[in-house]
């Protein structure tokens, strides 16, 4: 399977003050990707909140640790058809994910915490954990809605 | 870079915002709102969030934190200014309807 086509690789610290830079600037890979205005704040919000996540559960507030992010174009299907997507792998070496736990929490349960997961996967059309030579990798992929579709095989 | 600056009216505090609301902000949001609500003891807090480009889960959180502060002390919180990053961050918690909303600073301060 293709990996598709690396748009932009980035790796930074676990410091909450880098998360505005990394707004910014895929805010203008969004744009420059296609996708209309509302999607580019969907796409986002939903790394920022992966990268937020990180910082304080993986890594539990210890700032400086090692995080990766990437960007492909690739073709991802719907409905069997291929339609042209962003993916986007959040990877960190910090404490495991318990993907059990991973359940979001009911949304009329007015408490502070536990939106970040709910706003991924309300952002994103898929959004997936997984654990790999010690490290916790987070992949999201956002359609590119309106896009001229081509037919899967 | 997040700016909160306060002006204060009979039994009011307006808290004008300026900026992204994130993991690196909030707490700073988060200490200014409940410095009006239990340490003042203001009847009344108005958070204009017109200046406000982008608020992430950290922010809402803090928002939650500062109206269940003011449910339990009688007092009102109400956000006006609202753009459609902010809307739709609301939106998405299903929690734009618990929080007091107002469309200009003028109903924001009526009486």
């Amino acid at each position: 399977m293709s990996r598709g086509s690396l748009l932009l690789k980035v790796e930074l610290r676990s410091n909450p003050e880098t998360l505005c830079i990394v707004r910014n600037a895929l805010g203008q890979l969004a744009q420059t990707f296609g996708f209309s205005e509302t999607d580019c704040r969907a796409v986002v919000l939903a790394v920022d909140e992966a990268l937020t996540n990180i910082i304080r559960h993986a890594y539990q507030g210890k700032p400086e640790q090692p995080i990766e992010v990437s960007f492909r174009r690739i073709q991802a299907a719907r409905d069997g058809v291929l339609k042209p997507a962003l993916e986007i792998v959040v990877e960190d070496r910090g404490a495991a994910v318990d993907t059990t736990k991973l359940c979001g929490r009911p949304l009329d349960d007015v408490r502070s915490g536990g939106l970040g997961l709910h706003f991924m996967r309300e952002s994103m059309d898929a959004v997936e954990f997984r654990r790999r030579w010690h490290r916790n990798q987070l992949r999201m992929v956002k359609l590119l809605h309106g896009a001229q579709p081509e037919k899967g095989s | 870079m997040l700016q909160i600056s306060a002006r204060y009216l009979d039994q009011t505090t307006i808290l004008d915002v300026s900026g992204d609301i994130d993991l690196a902000s909030s707490p700073e949001l988060r200490k200014a709102l409940l410095r009006e609500l239990r340490e003042l003891r203001i009847p009344r807090v108005v958070l204009n969030l017109k200046a406000v480009k982008y608020v992430d889960s950290s922010g809402v959180a803090s928002l939650v934190e500062a109206l269940k502060a003011s449910r339990d002390l009688g007092s009102r919180l109400i956000l006006f200014g609202l753009n459609s990053a902010v809307r739709e961050v609301l939106q998405l918690s299903k929690l734009l309807k618990i929080f007091e909303i107002a469309e200009t600073e003028e109903q924001a301060v009526a009486p």
